[in-house]
């Protein structure tokens, strides 16, 4: 580790932006924008699963209430919700004097919370949508079998539908950590955050921006390779056979 | 009942930025996914390089850092070109990239990279035997473009395009990051000044929802339109 520093040191030597130090900048920036997306989608993936259950429901109570959530927070922009949450929560009187406000001090979470509603709204829809799509012939099958609807939702539905939504999904992964630049306008130090910070400090937008613009493409193209690698092996079934 | 502390009108005039920018946004975004389509499907390798290269990079980048790479590096990239236009040739010009340029101009060429994408599969969706018909009636090729593939074309891409013009909606939202005084701005500002997040935030929010309502019944229309001579049947 010590003598990769001082190599990257001799390397970095006649350079007078990308030095160590806006380097770690990028770095830290990195690792937050990777715990951010990968919590709220961790999150909003855990939430939507339930949700897009309950938006087939029959029951208008539950199914009106879900939609509702979803046509919201997929019709307004992203950056309206993180103001909504990140000023609503500050302005909010006396929050200051709580224990609450030990952990929404830091923007981080104002941030996780509207990036979680967010992506759980677009993943409950994705997930209505392959769960409509279940083939008739599927469900049939579980009840000629006996199975009650909660072990054919269990057993037949949703590991078909989980594998339809896969690519869309992967989609939203992508959109999820493109979206997530927006961190950086509440104050997060995110990859975009260190970007605007080193703009700001050296005065050298092609610099700063272009970097950053690099490292999001290799996050896009790594998040991409994983999808296109899983949707291989788990719709191995749907592919057409060949030979 | 609601009392928006007199910021009513500038929050209006904003809610006016916002549709202008989206709307010149995706008249430029429409122009640039035409072109993008058609170097995707010539038979140039050039063209057809050029353009996946940029659909790839628009497309694996966030739009705020294009915005922000297009604002501040725009400025120092166009004062270059006529520093030098001054050196070599005594042309002196000045450009100004104010927010609004910056705005449409790099809204236009992010969702122009996807309108390509939607243009493309919609494109290539029109039955070959109709250009043929098209061109045995002695139609030039513009004329078969203008009479016989756009129209027919627009039948396909309108469902991708409306779901185009709804994510570029939401993204014109970002302009207030690099300073342009759309209506996120302005409640934005009222916000910290009145401490009322809620009543301004909840209302630009129910705007975006009104145009984005607004638009939906449009597309309904557009669509029942270009459907004329189909779906009949059934």
């Amino acid at each position: 580790m010590e003598s990769l520093l001082t190599w990257l040191e001799t390397q970095l030597a006649d350079n007078s932006i990308f030095t160590l130090q806006t380097l770690s900048h990028y770095g830290e920036g990195l690792t937050t924008t990777v715990q951010l997306v990968f919590l709220s989608l961790i999150i909003g993936l855990i939430a939507a699963v339930p949700l897009a259950i309950g938006r087939g429901s029959r029951h208008a109570w539950i199914k009106w209430p879900i939609f509702a959530y979803t046509y919201v927070f997929r019709g307004t922009p992203l950056l309206i919700q993180l103001y909504l949450i990140y000023y609503g929560v500050v302005f909010v009187d006396g929050i200051q004097e709580t224990w609450l406000w030990v952990i929404l001090e830091d923007p981080f979470v104002p941030a996780l919370i509207a990036f979680t509603l967010n992506t759980a709204a677009y993943t409950t829809e994705i997930f209505r949508g392959a769960i409509k799509s279940t083939s008739k012939g599927e469900i049939e099958a579980a009840r000629a079998y006996g199975m009650s609807p909660g072990l054919t939702m269990r057993r037949i539905i949703i590991p078909s539908a989980f594998r339809r939504a896969l690519p869309a999904y992967g989609n939203e992964v992508i959109f999820m950590l493109h979206a997530s630049a927006i961190a950086s306008v509440v104050t997060i130090m995110d990859l975009t955050g260190a970007a605007r910070f080193v703009y700001a400090r050296y005065y050298a937008p092609f610099e700063a921006f272009l970097f950053v613009a690099a490292i999001y493409l290799c996050l896009t193209f790594a998040i991409l390779y994983f999808f296109r690698h899983l949707e291989k092996k788990l719709l191995a079934h749907l592919q057409p056979q060949t030979g | 009942m609601l009392d928006l502390h007199g910021y009513g009108p500038r929050l209006l005039e904003g809610a006016g930025v916002t549709l202008q920018l989206a709307l010149l946004s995706l008249l430029l975004a429409v122009v640039l996914g035409l072109i993008t389509a058609s170097a995707k499907m010539s038979r140039s390798w050039l063209a057809h390089r050029i353009a996946t290269l940029y659909t790839t990079v628009i497309r694996g980048v966030p739009d705020l850092v294009l915005m922000m790479l297009l604002f501040f590096g725009g400025q120092i990239g166009v004062n270059m070109i006529t520093d030098w236009l001054y050196y070599q040739f005594d042309i002196d010009i000045f450009i100004n990239i104010n927010e609004f340029v910056a705005g449409v101009v790099t809204i236009g060429l992010i969702f122009g990279a996807y309108m390509g994408e939607t243009f493309r599969g919609a494109f290539m969706a029109v039955d070959h035997g109709q250009i043929e018909a098209g061109k045995a009636y002695g139609m030039s090729n513009s004329l078969v473009f203008r009479r016989i593939r756009f129209p027919q074309m627009m039948r396909h891409a309108l469902p991708g395009l409306s779901n185009n013009w709804m994510v570029l909606l939401k993204t014109t939202a970002l302009v207030s990051v690099i300073g342009l005084s759309d209506m996120v701005r302005v409640a934005s500002e009222a916000s910290k000044a009145t401490r009322e997040p809620f009543t301004f935030m909840i209302v630009v929010a129910l705007i975006y929802l009104l145009i984005a309502s607004v638009s939906e019944w449009i597309f309904v229309r557009l669509q029942k339109r270009y459907d004329i001579g189909y779906g009949e049947a059934d």
